[in-house]
């Protein structure tokens, strides 16, 4: 959901089409999808607002505020939920990865955790925590913290034997190991877990928001629903693909800068 | 003179599950004097890494014991560098700071440590790329950098496991020259792992043949071919003939 057009991100390497007539192509793909609704939605077929209506509607919210304010406070809950994950996943991974004590106490957890779509927790959350930020953010972190522990741990299992052995020849005890070539081996997988977090935290917010919530995009199409307001549904979804598009490119930029020196086959 | 390395029946068994087990390496010994430039050759399962690793500090033997000046070895350490076959460089880092990681360890001032790097980067020829990341490098820039980074924290001895194995006949000829230009600028003690006859030849002034089931020493065959090692050497009939003892030894043990 975060990943709408995974075509654009992997620039063909054997790159017979030039960027720029990608792009062409990618403009052309939107402007026919909007013609096609536009000619859906003139015709009056399934009573779908047409693009001229969501877009007075998304300017309407754009004006009053309403929609910054929801965007915020969407965002605000996938960061703080997410950083936290993230935080508490990369050094509990790297024990699991490193120590096979706290691997053999933390894995059955985690592997019977990961089983557990997040959204699922949603109900016990709500009943235990109360319907403040706080379930929210617990169920976001939960979502965040599965994917990047496990990937943490792989990434640590999987630090080929030999540059340990060569930095060990070189001097390097264990704690510097650590530090300068177990955490930068890693890094790449620990990238992969973030990334996959993200887009799951970012499609467990809103399904949270739309269950219990007084704000949010969630909260919004929630609340629209109600009214049969079809615009602002259709403004919070284009809101929501747009935000999580975004923050996926982000995390594609920092994977590039911190992975650069990966060798691509 | 006391020796620089000395193996002392050194066994290595690796057991396998279910009680099973086998001898990688049966009763090792072998004395290397200090500068020696010792190679070794054999047919895979001879037990030639397993050495290597036991006196690396990388891998306990079984039984016996190394003494490298006369102390036994306990782990690895820094004054034995170690060349592996599949380069082993740190693909984070450029070449000056992979030269640099042993310095770094040893908490060297980092204008002493870009000075030494910069020693070693040069005597490989690798000065124009210090700055460059591994992956741009060719198998044989990618080798010579570690031969760099394992010369900068300044070892006693080198032990390298088939470190020209994975490049092409060329640009092997080409590095063995130049590590011996460099070890008669740098002298080292070397163990130089190989499964190549000629190389073994070309490099030693012993060249140690190991045999198979269980691992073991085979025959020690001297060169008495001096040093520097020309290309005139290696075409010469003396040259021939000590690759075709070597050779006999390493593919008909049972005969020679």
């Amino acid at each position: 959901m975060t990943d709408p057009m995974p075509g654009v991100e992997e620039p063909s390497r054997k790159s017979w089409a030039p960027a720029a007539a990608m792009l062409g192509l990618n403009l052309l793909a939107v402007l026919l999808g909007l013609g096609a609704w536009w000619l859906v939605t003139a015709e009056g077929v399934a009573g779908l607002p047409g693009p001229g209506a969501v877009l007075a509607a998304g300017i309407t919210l754009a004006r009053n505020g309403q929609l910054l304010t929801d965007s915020l406070a969407s965002l605000a809950r996938v960061l703080t939920g997410f950083l936290l994950g993230v935080m508490i996943a990369v050094p509990v991974g790297f024990l699991m990865g490193w120590y096979k004590i706290a691997r053999g106490l933390v894995e059955p957890y985690v592997q019977f955790f990961r089983t557990i779509p997040p959204l699922a927790v949603i109900p016990l959350a709500i009943v235990t925590m109360g319907i403040g930020e706080t379930p929210k953010i617990f169920v976001i972190f939960l979502a965040a913290f599965l994917s990047s522990v496990v990937a943490t741990f792989q990434g640590v299992v999987s630090v080929d034997r030999t540059l340990i052995n060569a930095a060990r020849v070189l001097g390097a005890k264990d704690a510097t190991i650590f530090r300068r070539v177990v955490i930068p081996a890693s890094t790449p997988f620990i990238m992969v877990g973030v990334r996959i977090g993200l887009g799951s935290s970012w499609a467990t917010v809103v399904a949270a928001e739309l269950i219990a919530a007084q704000s949010g995009l969630g909260f919004r199409m929630q609340q629209a629903q109600l009214y049969y307001d079809l615009p602002t549904i259709f403004v919070s979804l284009i809101a929501i693909g747009v935000l999580g598009l975004l923050m996926d490119r982000i995390i594609i930029a920092a994977d590039r800068a911190l992975t650069a020196w990966q060798e691509k086959a | 003179m006391r020796p620089k390395i000395s193996f002392q029946d050194v066994s290595r068994r690796f057991d396998l599950g279910g009680g099973g087990g086998f001898l990688a390496l049966d009763r090792f010994s072998l004395d290397v004097a200090d500068g020696e430039f010792i190679t070794v050759v054999g047919p895979s399962g001879c037990g030639k890494s397993t050495a290597m690793n036991i006196a690396a500090g990388l891998l306990r033997p079984s039984s016996g014991r190394v003494l490298v000046d006369d102390a036994e070895v306990d782990g690895p350490g820094p004054e034995r560098g170690v060349i592996f076959q599949q380069y082993a460089l740190f693909p984070w880092l450029t070449v000056r700071e992979n030269v640099e990681f042993g310095l770094r360890v040893a908490g060297m001032a980092a204008r002493k440590r870009r000075e030494v790097a910069d020693h070693f980067i040069a005597l490989v020829g690798l000065s124009d790329f210090a700055d460059s990341l591994p992956k741009t490098l060719s198998g044989g820039m990618k080798q010579r950098c570690a031969i760099a980074r394992a010369y900068a924290v300044n070892p006693k001895i080198l032990l390298m496991d088939e470190p020209f194995g994975a490049l092409d006949a060329l640009t092997r000829v080409n590095l063995q020259d130049q590590l011996l230009r460099t070890w008669s600028q740098e002298r080292r003690t070397v163990l130089f792992i190989t499964h190549d006859v000629d190389e073994a030849v070309y490099l030693g002034s012993r060249v140690i043949v190991m045999a198979a089931r269980p691992g073991r020493l085979h025959k020690v065959v001297p060169v008495d071919l001096p040093y520097p090692r020309t290309e005139e050497m290696r075409l010469s009939a003396g040259f021939t003939a000590l690759r075709n003892e070597v050779w006999r030894s390493v593919y008909h043990p049972a005969e020679h």
